[in-house]
Protein backbone atom coordinates (compact mmCIF):
# COMPACT_ATOMS: atom_id res chain seq x y z
CA UNK A 1 0.00 0.00 0.00
CA UNK A 2 2.80 2.41 0.96
CA UNK A 3 4.47 1.63 -2.35
CA UNK A 4 1.24 2.30 -4.30
CA UNK A 5 0.81 5.64 -2.53
CA UNK A 6 4.44 6.42 -3.31
CA UNK A 7 3.91 5.61 -7.00
CA UNK A 8 0.80 7.83 -7.17
CA UNK A 9 2.65 10.64 -5.41
CA UNK A 10 5.51 10.35 -7.89
CA UNK A 11 3.04 10.30 -10.79
CA UNK A 12 1.39 13.49 -9.53
CA UNK A 13 4.87 14.96 -9.10
CA UNK A 14 5.48 14.51 -12.83
CA UNK A 15 3.09 17.37 -13.48
CA UNK A 16 3.10 19.37 -10.25
CA UNK A 17 6.39 20.01 -8.49
CA UNK A 18 6.18 23.71 -7.84
CA UNK A 19 2.54 24.48 -6.91
CA UNK A 20 2.83 28.14 -7.89
CA UNK A 21 4.04 27.24 -11.40
CA UNK A 22 1.26 24.69 -11.94
CA UNK A 23 -1.42 27.09 -10.64
CA UNK A 24 -0.15 29.92 -12.83
CA UNK A 25 -0.17 27.69 -15.95
CA UNK A 26 -3.72 26.53 -15.22
CA UNK A 27 -4.78 30.17 -14.62
CA UNK A 28 -3.35 31.21 -18.02
CA UNK A 29 -5.21 28.34 -19.73
CA UNK A 30 -8.47 29.28 -17.94
CA UNK A 31 -8.13 32.95 -18.99
CA UNK A 32 -7.38 31.88 -22.59
CA UNK A 33 -10.40 29.56 -22.45
CA UNK A 34 -12.66 32.36 -21.19
CA UNK A 35 -11.37 34.60 -23.98
CA UNK A 36 -12.06 31.86 -26.56
CA UNK A 37 -15.61 31.42 -25.21
CA UNK A 38 -16.44 35.14 -24.97
CA UNK A 39 -14.81 36.22 -28.24
CA UNK A 40 -14.93 33.26 -30.63
CA UNK A 41 -14.50 35.65 -33.59
CA UNK A 42 -11.03 36.70 -32.41
CA UNK A 43 -9.34 33.33 -31.78
CA UNK A 44 -5.89 34.95 -32.03
CA UNK A 45 -6.62 36.73 -28.72
CA UNK A 46 -6.79 33.47 -26.75
CA UNK A 47 -3.72 32.24 -28.64
CA UNK A 48 -1.81 35.38 -27.66
CA UNK A 49 -2.93 35.09 -24.01
CA UNK A 50 -1.79 31.48 -23.96
CA UNK A 51 1.58 32.14 -25.63
CA UNK A 52 2.66 35.27 -23.79
CA UNK A 53 1.04 34.12 -20.55
CA UNK A 54 3.06 30.90 -20.49
CA UNK A 55 6.31 32.66 -21.41
CA UNK A 56 5.72 35.25 -18.66
CA UNK A 57 4.84 32.57 -16.11
CA UNK A 58 8.07 30.69 -16.87
CA UNK A 59 10.26 33.78 -16.60
CA UNK A 60 8.64 35.19 -13.46
CA UNK A 61 8.61 31.80 -11.70
CA UNK A 62 12.34 31.33 -12.40
CA UNK A 63 13.08 34.82 -11.04
CA UNK A 64 11.05 34.13 -7.90
CA UNK A 65 12.97 30.91 -7.31
CA UNK A 66 16.12 32.96 -6.67
CA UNK A 67 14.36 34.96 -3.97
CA UNK A 68 13.18 31.76 -2.27
CA UNK B 1 7.52 20.36 -45.52
CA UNK B 2 5.32 21.45 -42.58
CA UNK B 3 4.36 17.81 -41.88
CA UNK B 4 8.04 16.83 -41.88
CA UNK B 5 8.82 19.64 -39.42
CA UNK B 6 6.14 18.40 -37.05
CA UNK B 7 7.30 14.79 -37.42
CA UNK B 8 10.94 15.82 -36.94
CA UNK B 9 10.28 17.77 -33.74
CA UNK B 10 7.99 15.04 -32.33
CA UNK B 11 10.57 12.30 -33.06
CA UNK B 12 13.44 14.40 -31.64
CA UNK B 13 11.46 15.30 -28.48
CA UNK B 14 10.52 11.67 -27.85
CA UNK B 15 14.08 10.41 -28.50
CA UNK B 16 15.79 12.95 -26.22
CA UNK B 17 13.18 12.64 -23.44
CA UNK B 18 13.38 8.83 -23.56
CA UNK B 19 17.17 9.05 -23.41
CA UNK B 20 16.95 11.04 -20.14
CA UNK B 21 14.32 8.74 -18.60
CA UNK B 22 16.15 5.57 -19.64
CA UNK B 23 19.42 6.84 -18.13
CA UNK B 24 17.63 7.49 -14.82
CA UNK B 25 15.97 4.05 -14.81
CA UNK B 26 19.27 2.37 -15.74
CA UNK B 27 20.99 3.94 -12.72
CA UNK B 28 18.51 2.29 -10.33
CA UNK B 29 18.52 -1.07 -12.14
CA UNK B 30 22.35 -1.07 -12.08
CA UNK B 31 22.36 -0.22 -8.36
CA UNK B 32 20.04 -3.18 -7.69
CA UNK B 33 22.22 -5.45 -9.85
CA UNK B 34 25.36 -4.33 -8.03
CA UNK B 35 23.96 -5.00 -4.55
CA UNK B 36 21.79 -8.05 -5.22
CA UNK B 37 22.75 -9.39 -8.64
CA UNK B 38 21.12 -9.33 -12.06
CA UNK B 39 18.26 -11.73 -11.20
CA UNK B 40 16.13 -9.38 -9.03
CA UNK B 41 17.22 -6.37 -11.10
CA UNK B 42 16.24 -8.06 -14.37
CA UNK B 43 13.02 -9.57 -13.03
CA UNK B 44 11.93 -6.22 -11.55
CA UNK B 45 12.72 -4.43 -14.83
CA UNK B 46 10.85 -7.06 -16.90
CA UNK B 47 7.82 -6.84 -14.56
CA UNK B 48 7.87 -3.04 -14.92
CA UNK B 49 8.02 -3.32 -18.73
CA UNK B 50 5.18 -5.88 -18.71
CA UNK B 51 2.93 -3.60 -16.65
CA UNK B 52 3.79 -0.72 -18.98
CA UNK B 53 2.76 -2.85 -21.97
CA UNK B 54 -0.57 -3.64 -20.27
CA UNK B 55 -1.17 0.07 -19.53
CA UNK B 56 -0.39 1.04 -23.15
CA UNK B 57 -2.61 -1.76 -24.51
CA UNK B 58 -5.48 -0.65 -22.25
CA UNK B 59 -5.03 3.10 -22.84
CA UNK B 60 -4.59 3.00 -26.63
CA UNK B 61 -8.17 2.01 -27.58
CA UNK B 62 -9.61 4.34 -24.88
CA UNK B 63 -7.83 7.36 -26.37
CA UNK B 64 -9.46 6.72 -29.76
CA UNK B 65 -12.88 7.22 -28.15
CA UNK B 66 -12.08 10.68 -26.73
CA UNK B 67 -13.16 13.59 -29.00
CA UNK B 68 -10.08 15.12 -30.67
CA UNK B 69 -10.51 18.66 -29.29
CA UNK B 70 -10.92 17.34 -25.74
CA UNK B 71 -7.90 15.06 -26.15
CA UNK B 72 -5.79 17.94 -27.52
CA UNK B 73 -6.83 20.21 -24.65
CA UNK B 74 -6.22 17.62 -21.91
CA UNK B 75 -2.88 16.48 -23.35
CA UNK B 76 -1.88 20.07 -24.10
CA UNK B 77 -2.42 21.16 -20.48
CA UNK B 78 -0.60 18.09 -19.13
CA UNK B 79 2.27 18.71 -21.57
CA UNK B 80 2.49 22.36 -20.49
CA UNK B 81 2.63 21.30 -16.82
CA UNK B 82 5.17 18.55 -17.56
CA UNK B 83 7.34 20.47 -20.06
CA UNK B 84 7.46 23.75 -18.13
CA UNK B 85 8.32 21.83 -14.94
CA UNK B 86 11.32 20.29 -16.73
CA UNK B 87 12.28 23.63 -18.26
CA UNK B 88 12.04 25.50 -14.95
CA UNK B 89 14.27 22.90 -13.28
CA UNK B 90 16.77 23.03 -16.16
CA UNK B 91 16.87 26.86 -15.91
CA UNK B 92 17.49 26.73 -12.14
CA UNK B 93 20.20 24.09 -12.61
CA UNK B 94 21.87 26.04 -15.43
CA UNK B 95 21.83 29.14 -13.17
CA UNK B 96 23.36 27.15 -10.30
CA UNK B 97 20.35 27.62 -7.99
CA UNK B 98 19.84 23.87 -7.60
CA UNK B 99 22.52 21.20 -8.02
CA UNK B 100 22.86 19.29 -11.30
CA UNK B 101 21.40 15.79 -11.36
CA UNK B 102 24.35 13.46 -10.89
CA UNK B 103 23.86 9.84 -11.96
CA UNK B 104 26.97 8.74 -10.05
CA UNK B 105 25.65 10.13 -6.75
CA UNK B 106 22.13 8.79 -7.48
CA UNK B 107 23.76 5.38 -7.96
CA UNK B 108 25.69 5.72 -4.68
CA UNK B 109 22.53 6.75 -2.80
CA UNK B 110 20.49 3.85 -4.21
CA UNK B 111 23.19 1.24 -3.44
CA UNK B 112 23.60 2.66 0.10
CA UNK B 113 19.83 2.40 0.67
CA UNK B 114 19.72 -1.17 -0.65
CA UNK B 115 22.66 -2.15 1.58
CA UNK B 116 20.90 -0.57 4.54
CA UNK B 117 17.78 -2.59 3.70
CA UNK B 118 20.01 -5.69 3.48
CA UNK B 119 21.06 -5.23 7.09
CA UNK B 120 17.46 -4.83 8.26
CA UNK B 121 15.61 -7.36 6.12
CA UNK B 122 18.20 -9.85 4.87
CA UNK B 123 15.68 -12.49 3.81
CA UNK B 124 13.34 -10.18 1.95
CA UNK B 125 16.06 -8.29 0.13
CA UNK B 126 15.65 -9.95 -3.28
CA UNK B 127 12.00 -8.96 -3.23
CA UNK B 128 12.76 -5.38 -2.09
CA UNK B 129 15.56 -5.02 -4.63
CA UNK B 130 13.30 -6.32 -7.41
CA UNK B 131 10.62 -3.82 -6.34
CA UNK B 132 13.11 -0.94 -6.56
CA UNK B 133 14.00 -1.99 -10.11
CA UNK B 134 10.29 -2.48 -10.99
CA UNK B 135 9.32 0.95 -9.64
CA UNK B 136 12.15 2.73 -11.49
CA UNK B 137 11.30 1.12 -14.84
CA UNK B 138 7.54 1.68 -14.33
CA UNK B 139 7.79 5.36 -13.32
CA UNK B 140 10.39 6.38 -15.89
CA UNK B 141 8.57 4.24 -18.49
CA UNK B 142 5.26 5.98 -17.74
CA UNK B 143 6.95 9.31 -18.47
CA UNK B 144 8.16 7.92 -21.81
CA UNK B 145 4.66 6.57 -22.62
CA UNK B 146 3.07 9.92 -21.73
CA UNK B 147 5.54 11.85 -23.90
CA UNK B 148 5.09 9.47 -26.85
CA UNK B 149 1.28 9.71 -26.67
CA UNK B 150 1.35 13.47 -26.08
CA UNK B 151 3.62 14.52 -28.93
CA UNK B 152 1.96 12.19 -31.43
CA UNK B 153 -1.66 12.81 -30.35
CA UNK B 154 -4.20 13.00 -33.14
CA UNK B 155 -1.61 13.25 -35.92
CA UNK B 156 -1.02 9.58 -36.74
CA UNK B 157 2.60 9.86 -35.59
CA UNK B 158 2.37 7.15 -32.94
CA UNK B 159 4.47 4.61 -34.84
CA UNK B 160 7.52 6.77 -35.76
CA UNK B 161 7.48 8.48 -32.36
CA UNK B 162 7.26 5.12 -30.51
CA UNK B 163 10.13 3.73 -32.62
CA UNK B 164 12.24 6.76 -31.76
CA UNK B 165 11.52 6.39 -28.00
CA UNK B 166 12.19 2.65 -28.13
CA UNK B 167 15.48 3.27 -29.98
CA UNK B 168 16.61 5.65 -27.21
CA UNK B 169 15.70 3.13 -24.48
CA UNK B 170 17.46 0.27 -26.30
CA UNK B 171 20.52 2.44 -26.89
CA UNK B 172 20.80 3.29 -23.19
CA UNK B 173 20.14 -0.35 -22.16
CA UNK B 174 22.82 -1.61 -24.58
CA UNK B 175 25.42 0.93 -23.38
CA UNK B 176 24.53 0.23 -19.74
CA UNK B 177 24.83 -3.51 -20.31
CA UNK B 178 28.26 -3.03 -21.91
CA UNK B 179 29.79 -0.56 -19.45
CA UNK B 180 28.00 -1.76 -16.26
CA UNK B 181 28.15 1.76 -14.84
CA UNK B 182 25.67 4.63 -14.54
CA UNK B 183 25.89 6.93 -17.56
CA UNK B 184 27.14 9.93 -15.60
CA UNK B 185 28.64 11.65 -18.65
CA UNK B 186 25.33 12.15 -20.41
CA UNK B 187 24.73 15.94 -20.42
CA UNK B 188 21.42 15.46 -18.67
CA UNK B 189 20.62 19.09 -17.92
CA UNK B 190 21.26 20.14 -21.51
CA UNK B 191 18.95 17.33 -22.69
CA UNK B 192 16.30 18.32 -20.14
CA UNK B 193 16.59 21.94 -21.25
CA UNK B 194 16.05 20.94 -24.90
CA UNK B 195 13.23 18.52 -24.10
CA UNK B 196 11.54 21.00 -21.74
CA UNK B 197 11.56 23.60 -24.52
CA UNK B 198 10.11 21.14 -27.07
CA UNK B 199 7.43 19.70 -24.76
CA UNK B 200 6.34 23.18 -23.64
CA UNK B 201 6.04 24.21 -27.30
CA UNK B 202 3.95 21.11 -28.11
CA UNK B 203 1.82 21.70 -25.00
CA UNK B 204 1.13 25.29 -26.03
CA UNK B 205 0.24 24.19 -29.56
CA UNK B 206 -2.15 21.41 -28.45
CA UNK B 207 -3.80 23.55 -25.75
CA UNK B 208 -4.43 26.29 -28.30
CA UNK B 209 -5.82 23.79 -30.83
CA UNK B 210 -8.06 22.37 -28.10
CA UNK B 211 -9.38 25.88 -27.39
CA UNK B 212 -10.07 26.43 -31.10
CA UNK B 213 -7.09 28.72 -31.84
CA UNK B 214 -6.07 28.66 -35.52
CA UNK B 215 -2.31 29.12 -35.11
CA UNK B 216 -0.71 31.16 -37.91
CA UNK B 217 1.32 28.82 -40.14
CA UNK B 218 -0.43 25.75 -38.66
CA UNK B 219 2.21 23.18 -37.56
CA UNK B 220 4.99 25.65 -38.37
CA UNK B 221 3.90 27.57 -35.25
CA UNK B 222 5.55 24.83 -33.14
CA UNK B 223 8.97 25.89 -34.45
CA UNK B 224 8.23 29.51 -33.50
CA UNK B 225 7.11 28.37 -30.03
CA UNK B 226 10.31 26.34 -29.62
CA UNK B 227 12.35 29.46 -30.49
CA UNK B 228 10.33 31.65 -28.08
CA UNK B 229 10.53 29.20 -25.14
CA UNK B 230 14.26 28.75 -25.79
CA UNK B 231 14.86 32.51 -25.90
CA UNK B 232 12.83 33.06 -22.69
CA UNK B 233 14.58 30.23 -20.85
CA UNK B 234 18.05 31.41 -21.93
CA UNK B 235 17.16 34.98 -20.93
CA UNK B 236 16.06 33.70 -17.50
CA UNK B 237 19.40 31.87 -17.07
CA UNK B 238 21.37 34.99 -18.06
CA UNK B 239 19.40 37.26 -15.69
CA UNK B 240 19.66 34.76 -12.81
CA UNK B 241 23.41 34.39 -13.36
CA UNK B 242 23.88 38.17 -13.44
CA UNK B 243 21.87 38.62 -10.24
CA UNK B 244 23.89 35.82 -8.65
CA UNK B 245 27.16 37.48 -9.65
CA UNK B 246 25.92 40.85 -8.36
CA UNK B 247 24.94 39.34 -5.00
CA UNK B 248 28.26 37.50 -4.54
CA UNK B 249 30.47 40.50 -5.53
Amino acid sequence: MTMLIGIFQELAGLFVEDGALALAIVAVVVVAGISAALAPNVPWASGAILLFGCLAVLFVNAMKARRR
Amino acid sequence: MIGNLHLGSAVAAAFLASLVEAVEALTIVLAVATVRGWRPAGLGAIAGLALLAVIVAALGPLLDRVPLHLLQLAIGILLLLFGMRWLRKAILRAAGLIPLHDEASAFEAETAELRDQARRHAQRLDWLAGLASFKAVLLEGLEVVFIVIAVSAGRGLLFPVSVSALAACLLVAAIGFLVHRPLARVPENMLKFAVGVMLSAFGLFWTGEGLGVAWPGADLAIVAFIALFLATALAAVVVLNRRGAAVSS
